[in-house]
């Protein structure tokens, strides 16, 4: 099956990112294909390269820069809530005139637009929020 | 990307407590670009979004509520209110803006978007949908 799946919280104060993750790696295991992966409300802030987690602790970030490694998946981070929470690529970074950028490896910026056409192409989205 | 679904964003939260509404908002506008069939939901907390008179100066946010009367412009018509939800927070319609939109196919006749639906009717209204998105 063709899934979407959509993060609305951020990676440590809500289970959501977690879930995600799990849910996103067990559904490719299974043989479905993920059509994206997006990220909006505090869940952009999975997509920052800057967590430095305690070692005897999970990272997130990496967990899902590994996962898009392996499998080419699309991970998009909404931009407008990505831009309210200090979520940048170089591009955007320069646009805006900020000093540096944070995006972690396998992420990348984007619009709503690609939310909506996620749940128009996929045939299930499936929302990890709180 | 010919085929037409149903998207329905709960909302369930309270409009500036948090960011949930707002950014909600923004999802519902951007969806109206892609000739979908939009219905918004609004229960539990979700029901103060859109009360009538909502003033926002004294605390710093922008009011965005004005948006929600203007989405009949983007034809998003379908505004479905649980009738439990203002039953527990001692609300009534009176309390909720008076949501309207133009109807093109009835000589632009100005029509309610607002329907207050049982709880029991809610369900079976999320149940009709392809998409659901719950903020």
């Amino acid at each position: 099956m063709k899934l979407s799946v959509l993060v609305n919280e951020g990676p440590y104060q809500h289970q959501a990112s977690d879930s995600a993750l799990q849910f996103t790696r067990a559904a490719l295991e299974k043989g479905h294909e993920i059509f994206r992966v997006f990220f909006y409300h505090d869940g952009v802030n999975n997509g920052t390269r800057f967590t430095v987690p305690p070692q005897d602790d999970r990272n997130l970030q990496e967990s899902w820069t590994t996962l898009q490694a392996e499998h080419e998946l699309d991970l998009v981070v909404c931009i407008a809530a990505a831009q309210r929470r200090g979520i940048l690529d170089e591009n955007e970074a320069e646009r805006q005139g900020k000093d540096g950028n944070n995006i972690a490896p396998g992420f990348r910026i984007s619009g709503l637009g690609q939310l909506v056409e996620a749940g128009i192409e996929s045939e299930r989205l499936v929302v990890f929020g709180d | 990307m010919s085929e037409i679904k149903k998207f329905m964003y709960v909302n369930r939260r309270a409009p500036y407590g948090t960011i949930y509404a707002l950014e909600s908002l923004e999802v519902v506008l951007i969806s109206a670009a892609f000739d979908q069939d939009v219905s918004l939901a609004f229960l539990d907390d979700g029901v103060y979004q859109i009360m009538k008179n909502t003033k926002t100066d004294d605390i710093g946010m922008k009011n965005f509520s004005p948006v929600y009367n203007a989405l009949g412009d983007y034809d998003i018509t379908k505004l479905y209110i649980e009738q439990e939800s203002l039953d527990e927070r001692g609300l009534t319609l009176d309390d909720l803006m008076d949501i309207k939109y133009e109807d093109e196919d009835d000589d632009w006749a100005e029509k309610p978007s607002i329907k207050v639906v049982s709880r029991k009717e809610m369900a079976d209204v999320m149940d009709q949908q392809d998409v659901l998105m719950s903020f």
